[in-house]
């Protein structure tokens, strides 16, 4: 295996981590305010859905985006009123949210685009101009802006060459580790990254981040103290849509060119695996999600590693990221311990 | 003092939840620009207008009972068992191995042998998370879905690799004996003398499901077992304090979930596929959940909510042949029953107390 696999291998690997990388934050906020999610796969898959959509529909990638982190957010709301407010099974309202965004997306997908569930492809060309023209000429009552602003905006997020990338290429090992798998990825990417640094600011250096972890483990502490139980904890399930609104919209407008049907595919799952794995920290979160960026991107590239003793199959090195988390659960490799008060309603004493 | 009186607890919160996401359901469809009352009336007729529409209705509800029961089972021991789905995957191996590796010469004889096989492979699968909830504290939630994609990876492997014939491009395993072919009800019929359910896929599992709901009800609420899963599952010191292990209960009452679940298969895999293939649970297993909650926990309860979604399922995939509604509308109302009668129970509940409150009041 030579550097430039090496290479291509990591680059794939930073492009696979970003959903995870976002969606285990957004899991990390939640759970550590006490409501475990569950509902991270549903909660994306949606936002892909929207960004893909409106995408589509303008031509406008930002839009789309914020479409994303609407309809996330939406779903984040349902999830909050149902076990924050009414005090219901904060697991199975999980799983009904994930159901609700797989049946949603194919639904409404077919009720606009007619194409079985998936938006059509972002990349400017012959379908999306044929599938969508008349569409957005239909929502405008014009073709004359819209057409216009489909000019000059893109349907996807490009990707950015860091400054100095080309320069310094030829510097040996970090010159091509920099262009190629730190420089040349879309704005989400880079996103994600920062998230993590800011994630750890939040909760260890602020008064929210300590309030909200000290709603994850004790909230009649918080609520002693005269903070809000309630507004903590639907701020931090509204952080948590807003991030998977970030992954879901990076799924379909920036790692692929439109939504598919069941686009996520278990990356929510493995998200939660990752936060397990992390053990709810933030820093945690990147190696994880870094380390199951990897197993994929092997996965992908190797269908069959072939270790020279033993074969192995593309199905257990995409089964690695649970069984890993089984193991860790188990505790038998550096104990997970969950926050304290999650999962648990709160009643106010009165 | 109980703020409601019973029936309305047992009959009344299923039934509002179930007329709220009904509501919904009609909205999204009303949205999607089709009509309601087309598509509810398409789905009656696909589903029950026919002996043709009932044979499906059966055989999904027959699905249905077992993951339903499974989950119930769990649900009694306060565990939540979202792993039916890799449970009932592993049954149909378990199945598979059985009915391919052992000369079974008649069907009276293999369904025994391959409904140990489904429980046996259903009932392992459970076994880890189960002892990993009770021995290390793993959260069986977080466990049992990870045990969903782990069961699926090694099937996958296990039908392309193994039991895949020579020869075959399909990821599947080769057909099971003839002898060993179940019996379907509508056989039976033409024995008994006249035609019903020509060509559709329920068969004798159907009876076994039934038969099933008895055992879990005399399980539950009239043996000892059920009484010691029952008093952990409403509180863990106190069944402690009475001597209950429980790291047994938790074995036990995983074991027997998993084993449920497992059971599906001799319905899926034996009784209609006739060999193993890919994806053979098609997400019965999650269905479970919202049969489970739908049918309050109780085997008459799982019942029924399994034939509300044998006809919901057969119904939407008529849905989908008939008109431009796809057949996903399913899944968008399984969504709504488990958000309703799981997650938002205290929204139906909380209105329905003070109600019945009220009326008590003015009546004392």
């Amino acid at each position: 295996m030579d550097l430039n696999t090496v290479l291509q291998i990591l680059d794939s690997a930073v492009r696979l981590m970003t959903p995870l990388l976002l969606a285990c934050l957004a899991g990390l906020y939640s759970e550590r305010a006490g409501v475990f999610d569950i509902g991270l796969e549903g909660k994306m898959l949606m936002a892909a859905f929207s960004a893909a959509t409106v995408a589509a529909l303008t031509g406008n990638v930002w839009l789309g985006a914020m479409a994303g982190l609407l309809g996330a957010l939406l779903l984040a709301a349902v999830h909050g009123i149902a076990s924050i407010t009414f005090r219901g099974n904060q697991l199975i309202s999980g799983v009904a949210i994930n159901f609700l965004a797989s049946g949603l997306t194919v639904l409404l997908g077919q009720k606009i685009f007619g194409l079985g569930g998936r938006t059509p492809s972002l990349t400017p060309g012959a379908e999306l101009e044929t599938q969508v023209t008349p569409f957005r000429a239909w929502l405008s009552g014009t073709t004359g802006p819209d057409t216009a602003a489909a000019l000059t905006a893109t349907p996807r997020f490009g990707e950015i060459t860091l400054p100095l990338a080309e320069t310094l290429r030829g510097v040996p090992v970090i010159g091509p580790l920099y262009a190629e798998v730190i420089s040349g990825h879309t704005i989400l990417v880079y996103v994600a990254f920062l998230m993590v640094p800011l994630t750890w600011w939040v909760l260890y250096r602020t008064r929210f981040g300590l309030r909200l972890r000290a709603v994850g483990e004790n909230p009649a502490s918080v609520d002693t103290a005269g903070v809000s139980v309630t507004r903590l904890r639907f701020a931090a399930v509204a952080i948590a849509g807003l991030l998977c609104g970030l992954a879901g919209a990076y799924l379909a407008t920036g790692l692929s060119a439109g939504f598919v049907k069941e686009m996520t595919a278990g990356r929510g799952f493995i998200a939660l695996a990752a936060l397990i794995f992390a053990k709810w920290r933030p820093w945690g979160a990147l190696g994880a999600t870094f380390l199951f960026g990897l197993l994929e991107a092997v996965a992908n590239r190797y269908p069959n590693l072939d270790l020279g003793v033993i074969t192995v199959p593309s199905m257990f090195m995409n089964a690695l990221p649970y069984i890993l988390t089984v193991i860790i659960l188990a505790g038998f490799v550096g104990r997970a311990i969950p926050p304290r008060a999650g999962g648990e309603p709160y009643v106010k004493e009165r | 003092m109980n703020k409601m009186p019973k029936w309305a607890d047992v009959i009344l919160t299923p039934v509002i939840s179930l007329v709220l996401a009904m509501a919904i359901s009609a909205f999204v469809i009303l949205a999607i620009g089709e009509s309601p009352t087309v598509a509810l009336t398409t789905m009656i007729d696909g589903a029950l207008g026919s002996s043709y529409g009932w044979g499906f209705t059966l055989y999904y509800a027959t699905n249905f009972i077992f993951t339903g029961l499974a989950v119930m089972v769990a649900y009694h021991a306060s565990l939540f068992n979202i792993g039916g789905e890799g449970q009932a995957a592993m049954g149909g191996l378990g199945v598979a191995l059985v009915l391919l590796s052992l000369p079974l010469p008649h069907w009276a004889l293999a369904l025994p042998a391959a409904m140990i096989g489904a429980a046996l492979f259903g009932a392992a699968w459970a076994l880890i998370p189960a002892w990993l909830q009770a021995k290390r504290g793993s959260h069986i939630v977080i466990t049992t879905i990870m045990f969903n994609f782990i069961a699926a990876a090694a099937l996958n492997y296990i039908l392309v690799n193994l039991l895949r014939p020579v020869g075959s491009m399909d990821p599947a395993s080769g057909r099971f004996p003839e002898a060993t072919h179940l019996p379907k009800l509508s056989d039976m019929a033409l024995a008994l003398g006249f035609e019903w359910g020509k060509n559709t896929p329920v068969n004798i599992s159907f009876f076994v499901a039934v038969i099933a709901c008895v055992l879990v009800w005399l399980l539950i609420w009239r043996s000892r077992l059920g009484f010691e899963i029952r008093a952990f599952g409403k509180s863990e010191p106190a069944a402690l304090y009475a001597g209950i292990n429980p790291v047994r209960i938790t074995v036990i009452a995983m074991l027997i979930s998993g084993g449920l679940a497992g059971l599906m298969a001799i319905n899926n895999v034996m009784g209609e596929a006739e060999r193993l293939v890919l994806n053979a649970v098609e997400g019965a297993g999650f269905i479970g959940i919202a049969v489970a909650l739908m049918g309050r926990n109780h085997p008459l309860g799982v019942f029924l909510a399994a034939l509300l979604f044998g006809f919901l399922y057969q119904g939407g995939g008529e849905l989908a042949l008939w008109t431009s509604i796809p057949r996903e509308l399913i899944i968008v109302i399984q969504a709504l029953v488990i958000l309703f009668t799981g997650a938002l129970d205290n929204m139906v509940r909380m209105p329905l107390e003070r109600m019945f409150l009220a009326m008590r009041k003015r009546g004392a």
